[in-house]
């Protein structure tokens, strides 16, 4: 009798510890939850603030030069003169906005012609060969893009390029051609170009192959030549992601480096025609960081220039995306 | 009429769509041919396994040790750092804050980043440096790659834990599992050929990059020795070697080049080659 409810007394004792046991194991990896829960947060606050931070600190290092040369003065001045503290960017925006302006002209048509070839035309065999391939020369590193642009793409520009455009259409404003090195806008732009032909096929061809296949049988049920359904179905619906690849490709131009500065003759003047040599201002910061310690001015100065760069590139992301989402939205 | 124009317009079309597909392609192949073609003369055994001698930049003996194993650790260090942030930022994504607001505002941000251009992050890691009184060194350069690498890393993760299907999710809760349990033993063990492919592409980014390292690792003929040291890179060295004003020595820039690029390729067959053997684990 006696031992029989001690017995009972000792099984429910048991499960109460059990239960508490369970109670603390759930509520420490609850714990565990709501601590990964909150630094993973406080992780991606620090993303979000990131381009705010970046373009604070260079804002702040640029200061001096902000606050001693007038804004107008800083932006569209033609004079880089670091001696003098006559610091003119408007050279190099110039230099940037032509290089990957021209870079993407010629970079987009063909690009696109292939993404649609190879998603709408192309057998799937062939598909299988190409587009490894295509994601393996992504990876090639831009100074590579370089190295390949001072053999092939200078010389050639030099000697057969400019002066044969420059004799047929030297009559019009951006072909005229007094500069016979090849190091300039149009090689910076090839190599460029060519440098983004793999982001914009591959990101072009998953956009265009994500059109359901049941409209492009509705319309070509209806008669439609394949090119006809291409044009006004597929990429009536595909072309948001399209511009989308374009901006991917324009970012990753826009901001190169070193392909650019082995190719483009980094001279700081206003470039006037497609064969001028110029200075895009990732060069200019590329190429001076080394003495900008020892000149006044001249660290804040190029500070500044990586701070126009940065807002640039932002204006242009941003403005595309808002445009994208009101014309997704208006359709 | 109509289905004849019809008929030349397909034409002309599909014409012009060979030809780009063939001049795009072969300006590609191209560039592959030519790094091999002038860079492999001039490769030899010395230039992998010696740093360079007196006299190395005017065309002596030599070799680029130093760049090579710069540039693993600068990538390798700056690939760990990204990933220690862009895992947690791709389960917080996609576990704990699906299909809100502010997850659209961190991929806004993260894409953002994507085409900050990478010599603004290597100014940004220099005023790092500045503040924190640094010189230029392996752990200056490793952090300008990292925030390099964290956008491209992050995103990468992000769409391939989007892909795991919600009903996988939903059986790990429903056995009690926490959402951080789920997202350790479930999710990443799902995605983990997904989450691979993008650490790898990232660090492909990483050792190609020359402008953010320009600033922040500095460059030296020395081998690294500790964090605080100086770190020799191959895209600066290429670079390096392509300036000076000698044949030999620009023949062994070509060489670099395409040590660099072999580097690449090989990272690139890997990542190729493990997503196929540890798609093997997922479930479908």
């Amino acid at each position: 009798m006696n031992a029989q409810r001690l017995a009972g007394i000792a099984v429910e004792r048991e499960a109460r510890a059990r239960r508490q046991r369970s109670d603390a194991r759930l509520r420490r990896r609850r714990r565990m939850d709501g601590l990964a829960r909150r630094s993973m947060s406080l992780l991606t606050l620090g993303v979000v603030l990131l381009v705010p931070l970046i373009a604070g600190a260079l804002l702040v290092r640029a200061w001096p030069v902000l606050s001693a040369v007038p804004l107008h003065e800083l932006l569209l001045g033609t004079t880089w003169h670091p001696l003098k503290g006559i610091f003119g960017f408007r050279p190099f925006i110039a230099g940037t906005a032509w290089v990957t302006t021209v870079a993407m002209a010629l970079a987009v048509p063909p690009s696109l012609l292939t993404a649609i070839y190879l998603s709408e035309y192309a057998p799937q065999r062939l598909r299988a060969v190409v587009n490894p391939l295509v994601d393996l020369l992504a990876g090639i590193p831009s100074v590579v893009y370089g190295v390949w642009g001072m053999l092939a793409v200078v010389p050639f520009v030099g000697e057969h390029v400019a002066p044969a455009l420059d004799h047929w259409l030297g009559a019009l404003p951006f072909f005229r051609s007094d500069n016979p090195t090849g190091y300039g806008i149009l090689s910076g732009s090839v190599v460029l170009a060519i440098m983004v032909f793999p982001i914009l096929i591959a990101v072009a061809q998953d956009v265009i192959r994500a059109v359901p296949q049941g409209l492009r049988e509705a319309s070509l049920a209806l008669g439609a030549t394949r090119w006809q359904t291409v044009r006004r179905v597929v990429l009536r619906r595909a072309w948001a992601g399209v511009v989308a690849a374009v901006v991917l490709a324009f970012s990753r131009a826009f901001g190169e480096t070193m392909a650019v500065l082995m190719v483009v003759g980094n001279v700081p003047q206003v470039p006037r025609s497609l064969f001028d040599a110029a200075y895009p201002l990732t060069a200019l910061i590329a190429n001076n960081y080394g003495e900008m310690m020892s000149i006044p001015l001249y660290d804040a100065a190029l500070l500044a220039g990586a701070l126009i760069l940065l807002l640039m590139v932002l204006a242009f992301n941003l403005a595309a995306r808002t445009i994208l989402v009101r014309l997704v939205r208006s359709e | 009429m109509g289905r004849r124009k019809a008929k030349v317009e397909e034409g002309i079309f599909r014409v012009l769509m060979i030809i780009s597909a063939v001049s795009v392609l072969g300006s590609l192949v191209l560039i592959l041919g030519t790094v091999v073609w002038r860079g492999l003369p001039a490769l030899n055994l010395d230039m992998l396994t010696q740093t360079p001698k007196g006299g190395y930049y005017l065309g002596k003996e030599g070799g680029i040790l130093n760049a090579i194993v710069g540039s693993l650790y600068l990538a390798g260090g700056g690939t760990l750092l990204a990933l220690l942030a862009s895992l947690p930022i791709a389960l917080y994504l996609q576990i704990y804050a699906p299909r809100t607001r502010r997850a659209e505002i961190i991929r806004l941000a993260l894409d953002v980043l994507w085409g900050v251009p990478s010599i603004v992050y290597g100014a940004f890691g220099f005023l790092i440096m500045l503040a924190l009184g640094m010189r230029a060194s392996l752990l200056g350069g490793i952090i300008a790659l990292a925030f390099l690498e964290l956008p491209i890393m992050a995103r990468g993760m992000d769409e391939a834990i989007a892909m795991v299907p919600q009903a996988l999710k939903e059986a790990s809760y429903a056995l009690g599992a926490t959402r951080l349990e789920t997202a350790l033993r479930v999710i990443i063990r799902q995605t983990l050929p997904g989450l691979l492919t993008a650490v790898l592409l990232a660090l492909g980014r990483g050792i190609g990059d020359a402008a953010s390292v320009l600033f922040t690792a500095g460059y030296t003929d020395r081998l690294p020795d500790s964090l605080l040291s100086p770190a020799a890179s191959l895209p600066l060295a290429v670079f390096f070697q392509l300036g000076t004003p000698f044949p030999a020595v620009q023949e062994r820039a070509y060489a670099s080049a395409l040590v660099l690029t072999a580097i690449i390729l090989v990272l690139s067959l890997t990542a190729r080659r493990l997503t196929r053997r540890l798609t093997k684990h997922v479930i479908r």
